[in-house]
């Protein structure tokens, strides 16, 4: 073991000190140009920099490193949900760049925030501890209200950030209480020890307690039911772009965070946390399918869609398998290159006096702009998981993972769940495709938000005919976080035993 | 058969023709003419294509022909296609019908004829996949995207109505499909593999049989449908476009007795025996009641709507007597319905476009201004009512044949149901055609153009070919339904001798 003054090895977290660095020396540059004329080159900038940082964690070699004294861990499952959390931040500052243009706040800060977050995020992923984790969470939360407000003028984003940060401090101090009760417990922060010592001595009731804090915590930050309620008015008042990042990467962030903790410090404690996830996910899928039916602002409906869609994804949690967490990845993955296409068409809507968010403001779009209604209506399909889009190979994974576990009732109602929910997506498509015209958006699209849209259309459309890489990649990143017993004879040392049995 | 992958390039020729209309750029005129040929075209040759694999199907074996293999989702979930006597027959129907609807959209659909017509080829494209694919999650992907063309078609170039009946028609099939999805997923971790040739091989324990049964049932039930989830069809008829109309009921409808043929019977004989009477009484309310309901509508594609599901009645009840008349005349009465149905819906087509209603009421002594229509309709009529020497006489008698070994009531109870067809289909045909032609708007009228004959005539051509001369069709099944019959008592007879009959309908049965 190292001591606490040897250095540790920092070549696993080399993405992250990248990204801290770049952050603070585009900040810098942000600084001392001014205004006016930086805030173009600092995205650009960082956008540069989030490449690098993705290929620094490509190039991670393959198993499981720890370092900063087991805090913090590198290993295949990290390095997938790396790049997608990478990816959903490089997309968000594409698409932010003319929306902040034309709204007058092209502000340099937005790339160096996000930076930020995204920093908070990979430590998510990467978190081997209770406090790495606390540490994580609290820098990507803290960028995240900012961002939120970054529209200072307007009440609404004004009124979406604060809300976001009262309602996120109260969750963190949630997490934290859970985190000390955990610490308390069982004597340990550290993840591996946890998984020791439970299986050694078993739940105690207090680290049930801390489990169910820790679970309440989470669950505010992928926005599941019932800590859902900042969800629509966040979604609702944030920038436009702003909401399309938070529609996916930190959503996929904290599920990875939620993933490392259920199958790494509380493998064996499958049983406790099985129920929890199950009723959270269940509660979520129902609410995000009858409460988006009602809305008329397509930033709200994602809001609820979200929530549905964070649902599904906890379903593949649920399982407890390695399966699920093959399902889980498969669906983040789907899910962020989805959102992003859909946000890019919400950013398409807009008249000349500025942009607008009513669903009733879509119709006929199929008379006015063939090509955008076609798209946004096959995303629509795609999201309410119909064949053979992609978004039903997303579903059809976690249940698969979810039936191979058992849990019969809770794929049932989540299939169900997604039929009503397909009301809702449906309802888009009528107004899209059955109602008459209403007037024509203005202005064409800016070519950055024309090809994040191309390539989110086409992944959708085509996924079907060569699903290999992402169900290869998802099933890698599943083996390297639960590996398998024959993986584990074969080689990883502190690898927890398959959680698939609750045998105690 | 050829070393060519003949099956694949049948069902994908569709999906091409779309994508060359999708290139189509013209000004509208143009490019609506363009599109219509295309789309003719396409369909015209996807039909003679399809001819070759009734040509060279081999009826001596129950194996599945012109199989294709590849790698998809890997593991266990494959790309397979193949076809056997039960599903060759469902392709040719298909290919054989698309041709028709594009001609009987070539003027009632004015806008949006470029979408239309690739809605049109992608959603045959899937239906042939549907027929021929042998991957329980290839058929599920078929079975369910075609939902969105159907939606879109009914939502964009439907009636009045066309919202709340394409979202009804969409919602309905959509939660059926769900439970099927799940137990195709149970499925999957029992056996390891989602290939139906591998399934069909399977012995499923009898308790799971019964859960995968019901969810099976839910989805082709509402497919068919079956009373009572037969509400989404009237609705969906009605508000869809003639060609539309045609495909809900000359194919749509068939895959739901196709599913239970494929998947219900072979792969749970058990549960289906355990479920027959269910199955029974479900089908003989649905011959009596929806032929009452028929009897009173005001509207002529609702009257063909529930003439429609009480027709289903008797192939659900054919198919699950699972003896091998009544599978013979299962399969039979639902290719002859697809005829027979198609030509009513064309017809009505050919009224509706000139008249623009389809109150019965409207209508009334078409003969004197339309003998050759009134020809055709009669045609349809007698074939719908089953007359001896149409091919519904055929479908119906074999049905009806198959169901007596099994009980002698429920064949009476459906004979009923025959008698009330007759009623129904001969008041239309007499408040339609026959009478005075007294009302001013029908007085200058137009007997059917030739291309509206081209699509009625060969309609009548095959219901009367294989009313008087069935073999052809039976030939091809033969083998394929023996096999099935034959596997299927056996299997019910090994249950019941193992000490069954009773059913254990604990979740413990359900498990791994």
């Amino acid at each position: 073991m190292e001591t606490a003054l040897a250095m540790p090895d920092l070549s696993p977290a080399l993405a992250e000190i990248i990204l801290a660095v770049g952050a603070m020396a585009l900040l810098l540059i942000g600084v001392f140009r001014g205004d006016g004329s930086s805030s173009r080159a600092v995205s650009s900038g960082s956008i540069v920099l989030l490449i690098v940082a993705a290929f620094a964690v490509i190039s991670q070699p393959d198993g499981r490193v720890l370092t900063f004294g087991g805090a913090f861990v590198m290993d295949g499952f990290a390095v997938v949900m790396k790049s997608l959390v990478l990816a959903g931040s490089a997309i968000a500052i594409v698409m932010a760049q003319g929306f902040m243009a034309r709204e007058n706040i092209d502000r340099f800060e937005f790339p160096v925030l996000i930076l930020l977050a995204t920093l908070g995020m990979m430590m998510m992923v990467s978190a081997n501890g209770l406090i790495a984790l606390y540490m994580g969470l609290e820098l990507q939360s803290l960028a995240l209200y900012v961002v939120a407000s970054f529209h200072r003028d307007n009440t609404r984003s004004t009124e979406a950030g604060l809300k976001y940060f009262v309602l996120g401090a109260l969750a963190s101090g949630m997490l934290l209480y859970g985190a000390s009760l955990i610490y308390g417990f069982s004597g340990t922060t550290n993840f591996d020890v946890l998984a020791g010592v439970i299986a050694l001595n078993g739940m105690s009731t207090g680290l049930v307690f801390g489990l169910v804090f820790l679970l309440a915590g989470l669950a505010f930050k992928i926005s599941a039911v019932p800590f859902h309620m900042w969800t629509p008015d966040v979604y609702e008042g944030a920038p436009t772009p702003v909401t399309a990042f938070f529609a996916a990467a930190p959503k996929i962030a904290a599920m990875a965070l939620l993933l490392r903790v259920m199958y790494g410090g509380f493998a064996d404690a499958v049983f406790q946390w099985q129920q929890v996830v199950v009723f959270i996910s269940i509660a979520s899928m129902a609410l995000g399918a009858f409460a988006a039916i009602g809305q008329t602002n397509i930033k709200r409906l994602m809001a609820y869609s979200s929530i549905g869609h964070m649902g599904f994804a906890l379903v593949g949690l649920a399982a407890g398998t390695p399966e699920g967490v093959k399902g889980v990845v498969i669906y983040l993955t789907i899910y962020l290159i989805m959102n992003a296409g859909v946000f890019c068409c919400i950013l398409a809507m807009r008249h000349k006096e500025g942009p607008v968010e009513e669903i009733s403001d879509l119709a006929g779009l199929s008379q006015n702009q063939p090509m955008l209604a076609a798209v946004f209506a096959m995303l629509m399909f795609s999201l309410a998981g119909i064949p053979p889009l992609a978004g039903f190979f997303a579903k059809f994974y976690v249940f698969l993972a979810a039936i191979n576990a058992g849990l019969y009732a809770l794929a049932i109602i989540g299939v169900l769940a997604s039929v009503v929910g397909a009301f809702y997506y449906l309802r888009v498509v009528k107004i899209i495709y059955f109602d008459n015209p209403a007037p024509a958006f203005a202005g064409p699209m800016e070519s950055e938000i024309r090809a994040v849209l191309a390539v989110s259309a086409l992944f959708t459309l085509l996924f079907i005919l060569y699903p290999m890489p992402v169900l290869k990649m998802a099933e890698g990143a599943a083996n390297s976080l639960v590996p398998t017993v024959e993986a584990a004879e074969a080689g990883s040392e502190e690898a927890p035993a398959v959680p698939a049995e609750s045998a105690h | 058969m050829f070393g060519i992958p003949v099956l694949s390039i049948i069902t994908f020729l569709p999906l091409v023709g779309a994508l060359v209309i999708l290139m189509i750029r013209a000004d509208e005129e143009v490019e609506a003419r363009n599109a219509r040929w295309t789309a003719f075209w396409v369909t015209a040759i996807t039909f003679i294509g399809s001819l070759s694999i009734w040509f060279g199907f081999d009826k001596s074996t129950a194996e599945f022909q012109f199989v294709e293999q590849g790698e998809w989702l890997g593991g266990a979930i494959n790309y397979h296609m193949g076809v056997d006597g039960i599903s060759m027959l469902f392709v040719i129907l298909t290919t054989f019908l698309m041709p028709f609807c594009i001609l009987a959209s070539w003027e009632a659909i004015q806008t949006r004829v470029k979408e239309y017509m690739i809605a049109f080829l992608i959603l045959e494209t899937l239906m042939i996949g549907v027929f021929s694919s042998l991957d329980l999650v290839l058929f599920y992907l078929f079975f369910e995207a075609g939902l969105i063309p159907m939606f879109l078609i009914i939502g964009v170039w439907g009636g009045a109505r066309r919202v709340y009946a394409s979202f009804k028609f969409f919602l309905y099939t959509l939660a059926g499909s769900v439970l099927m999805l799940l137990a195709i997923m149970a499925m999957y971790w029992q056996v390891g593999t989602t290939d139906i040739p591998t399934l069909l091989a399977y012995d499923f324990p009898a308790g799971m049989q019964t859960w995968l049964w019901l969810a099976f049932f839910a989805s082709f039930a509402v497919k068919i449908p079956m009373w009572p989830m037969h509400t989404w069809l009237p609705d969906a008829h009605v508000e869809a476009p003639t060609a539309g109309s045609v495909i809900l009921a000359g194919i749509l409808l068939k895959m739901g007795g196709y599913g239970f043929l494929r998947f219900s019977l072979p792969m749970f004989p058990v549960a289906s025996d355990f479920f027959a009477p269910l199955v029974f009484g479900l089908s003989v309310v649905a011959i009596i009641y929806t032929s009452l309901v028929a009897l009173v509508q005001e509207d002529v594609k609702k009257l063909i709507a529930y003439s429609s599901v009480a027709h289903m009645g008797f192939v659900t009840m054919g198919i699950f007597a699972a003896t091998i008349q009544g599978v013979q005349g299962g399969i039979f009465q639902m290719l002859s319905h697809g005829w027979i149905s198609a030509g009513l819906f064309l017809s009505v087509g050919v009224v509706y476009d000139r008249m623009h209603t389809r109150e019965i009421a409207a209508y009334g002594g078409l003969v004197s201004r339309m003998p050759i229509y009134a020809f055709a309709l009669m045609v349809f009529t007698m074939a719908n009512v089953g007359l001896p020497g149409t091919s519904g006489f055929v479908g119906e008698f074999l049905t009806i044949v198959g169901v007596f070994q099994v009980s002698s009531w429920i064949a009476f109870l459906a004979t009923i149901g025959v008698i009330l067809s007759a009623c129904y289909a001969l008041y239309l045909y007499r408040r339609v055609v026959f009478g005075e032609l007294e009302k001013d708007t029908l007085k200058n009228i137009k007997d059917v153009s030739p291309r509206e004959l081209a699509t009625l005539a060969p309609l009548i051509a095959a219901i009367i070919f294989f009313g008087v001369y069935p073999l052809p069709i039976l030939d091809v099944t033969a083998v394929s339904v023996d096999n099935l019959v034959a596997n299927y008592t056996a299997a019910v007879e090994a249950h019941e001798v193992a000490g069954g009959g009773t059913f254990d309908f604990a979740w413990a049965g359900f498990g791994r």
